[in-house]
């Protein structure tokens, strides 16, 4: 209990400078709660580098990273100008959180298996984010990058929601209607653990989608239950399709009420900045595994990156026309070569 | 005659899974015992998960749980299997092609006196909607429980819908089931009555009947109402020439209405239906609602005179 609580104490001052080098894999012995304080804890997570069970990999190249996110943009928004249809907004906002998953924090394979035994895995719950999924999936090598073209076209694999049943690698469950990622997320984190596997789950959600009832039932299932190989990142973004949060229904204090359902809740304020994004999700992973979820809530910008996306609800659902595409694509350079 | 729920039935073969199948898990959402799963839980704790009163995430978990090689049962009462969760089976189970086998007991009027909030009768309809869910109802013990073991072998989304109350248990307790195939219980020239779940017994006491008044009826399980058994459907009535229907649904959308389509496209044949008419259950036990529905021997009797006569 007092260990949570300076942890929680903590987390708002000195999580934005938490320096880990990612990719750490921390000896499971290693008792989290027995810990006493946070310096405490961080020094028992090196010394345990120090001992047998630790791989390092070099901190993380973020302009690399960074170049992955200005083309994921770029794809985002020539794929919804392209037919006149999509979600920009949210899939701007969460471009920097998916790039950092897939290109620095999971440990996946682009030859898909959709069993990903020994894998990490990804639940796009709000899956009217497709177009930064998809270009992410492609991006990172799950499929040609040229197939991003098809996105919502007829015969198309990238439907307007993702879905398994046009076999599209990378995707490992329908989603759209909202509210059902995390039970989904959940059953293959409790299939992990039947199978001895002790790769993580990790889900994406967005805030308004979190009105759904179904969310809350799944929340109380996996700390019930201690589902702990979990991580649910929360686009905390304060905008849905109707207008703000607070104008469609106030959600209060999502991090008190995570920590009521008994959640780990880490807050990530820059949520549209790469490196503390990593650095957070590094540290939800060294949390896991010790009885509780993880819950990322993760402050974003709906249509960061493009300025007159930015600041307004009004691009949750609606394409840029012609001029539009022009302005958005010149604040983000190409840098991997346009689909 | 033996009398047995079909719910045991379905906790017998789910045990038998327990014991032979290590990739098969159970899911249920507090109605562990209505279910008859205590037998598994108790032998495989680590396979059985108390998901709470939260159907919807529990077909969502099940959903999950596919992903890794996982075989998962649900079990809850038929109507929180299906109208309380219809889009998450539909969007995570149906559409995402997961190998889920959804297990429904207390299904129809048969479910007594709780009454019509439980009684669903929409179930078939709602499920056989569902492209590629297959859609099962046996008939009695026995066969409910060779159907769960059965199921475990298909990969993909099954329906398995079975009841409450005990019935006479008249079908082999070492049958092969076979899903998609009809079963001929009893040869007749003059009707078929084609039946499934509780309604197959009371067909073949309706069977007893009509030969007294000197009437040949023919009786054909149809545990699998999808896929529907077309070529045993057509090729029984190719020789009597009339049709009844029978089951403890909704007429609207249940077996009757797949049969009349099929005859409706293939070989347009009288056909009366025995079922529930636009109208919701209530309390009563459950032989008393078979007879106010219209769902029993003396109905089916009554539709199997008239069919004859439309020839
Ligand atoms: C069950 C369900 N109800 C309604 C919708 C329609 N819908 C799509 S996105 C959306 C708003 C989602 O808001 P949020 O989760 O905050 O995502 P963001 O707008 O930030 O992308 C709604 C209502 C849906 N897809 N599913």
């Amino acid at each position: 209990m007092n260990f949570w609580f300076i942890l929680f104490q903590d987390k708002r001052t000195e999580h934005k400078n938490y320096q880990t080098p990612t990719k750490i894999s921390v000896n499971k012995s290693l008792n989290f709660y027995q810990q006493s304080n946070i310096s405490n804890l961080i020094s028992q997570i090196y010394n345990t580098i120090f001992a047998k069970n630790y791989t390092i990999n070099i901190m993380p190249d973020i302009s690399k990273l960074n170049d992955v996110v200005s083309q994921v943009r770029r794809d985002i928004v020539r794929m919804v100008h392209a037919n006149s249809s999509g979600h920009p907004g949210g899939s701007l906002g969460c471009t920097e959180f998916l790039t950092a998953l897939y290109f620095e924090v999971m440990n996946h394979n682009t030859k898909f298996s959709m069993d990903a035994k020994g894998e990490d895995v990804f639940f796009l719950s709000n899956g009217h984010i497709s177009p930064v999924f998809y270009s992410v999936l492609a991006r990172a090598g799950y499929f040609d990058v040229a197939e991003l073209s098809t996105f919502r076209k007829l015969n198309s694999r990238l439907q307007g929601h993702p879905t398994t049943h046009e076999g599209l690698e990378g995707v490992r469950m329908a989603s759209g209607s909202l509210g059902q990622g995390l039970s989904n997320a959940i059953g293959a984190a409790l299939t992990k653990k039947l199978n001895k596997d002790d790769s993580m789950v990790y889900t994406l959600h967005g805030d308004g989608e979190l009105q759904e009832g179904q969310c809350w039932e799944a929340f109380m299932y996996a700390a019930g239950k201690k589902v702990d190989n979990l991580i649910a990142t929360i686009d905390y973004n304060q905008k849905q399709i109707d207008g703000s949060l607070d104008e469609v229904l106030p959600m209060g204090n999502l991090t008190a009420k995570l920590e009521a359902f008994d959640w780990i809740v880490l807050e990530e304020f820059q949520g549209n900045n790469i490196e503390a994004v990593i650095n957070t999700l590094g540290r939800a992973k060294e949390l896991a595994g010790n009885g509780k979820p993880v819950a990322i809530i993760m402050h974003t910008e709906m249509g960061n990156g493009v300025d007159y996306m930015m600041g307004t609800h009004k691009w949750h659902g609606s394409a840029p026309n012609d001029e539009q595409l022009a302005d958005a694509l010149a604040q983000n350079p190409e840098t991997l070569g346009d689909y | 005659m033996e009398k047995k729920d079909t719910r045991s039935g379905f906790g017998a073969g789910l045990t038998v899974l327990g014991r032979t199948n290590p990739n098969v898990v159970a899911l249920c959402a507090d109605l562990t015992g209505s279910l008859k799963m205590n037998e598994f839980q108790n032998e495989n704790p680590e396979r059985f998960f108390q998901i709470g009163i939260a159907e919807a995430n529990m077909m969502g978990i099940a959903a999950g749980m596919t992903i890794g090689g996982k075989i998962p049962f649900t079990g809850t009462f038929a109507n929180f299997s299906t109208s309380r969760v219809y889009d998450q089976i539909r969007q995570s189970i149906a559409y995402s092609g997961k190998n889920v086998k959804i297990c429904a007991s207390h299904a129809g009027v048969t479910l007594g006196e709780d009454g019509a909030t439980h009684q669903v009768l929409e179930d078939i309809g709602m499920m056989k909607m569902l492209p590629h869910m297959v859609v099962i109802n046996p008939c009695d013990y026995n066969q409910t429980k060779a159907a769960t073991i059965a199921i475990a072998n298909h990969e993909g989304s099954v329906y398995l819908r079975f009841g409450r109350p005990a019935v006479p248990n008249f079908t082999p307790a070492d049958q092969n089931f076979i899903i998609g195939k009809a079963l001929h219980l009893q040869e007749g020239t003059d009707v078929t009555i084609f039946a499934t779940g509780h309604l197959v017994w009371e067909s073949l006491e309706a069977a007893k009947t009509l030969a007294e008044a000197g009437i040949s009826a023919e009786v054909i399980n149809i545990h699998t109402i999808k896929p529907l058994d077309s070529k045993a459907i057509l090729s029984a009535v190719s020789k009597t020439k009339c049709v009844v229907t029978a089951e403890e649904h909704m007429l609207n959308g249940g077996l009757g209405d797949s049969i009349a389509q099929l005859l409706s496209r293939e070989n347009p044949t009288p056909i009366e239906m025995v079922g529930v008419n636009d109208t919701f259950g209530e309390s009563g036990t459950p032989m008393q609602l078979l007879e106010k529905y219209g769902l029993d021997a003396k109905a089916i009797v009554a539709a199997a005179i008239k069919a004859v006569a439309r020839k």
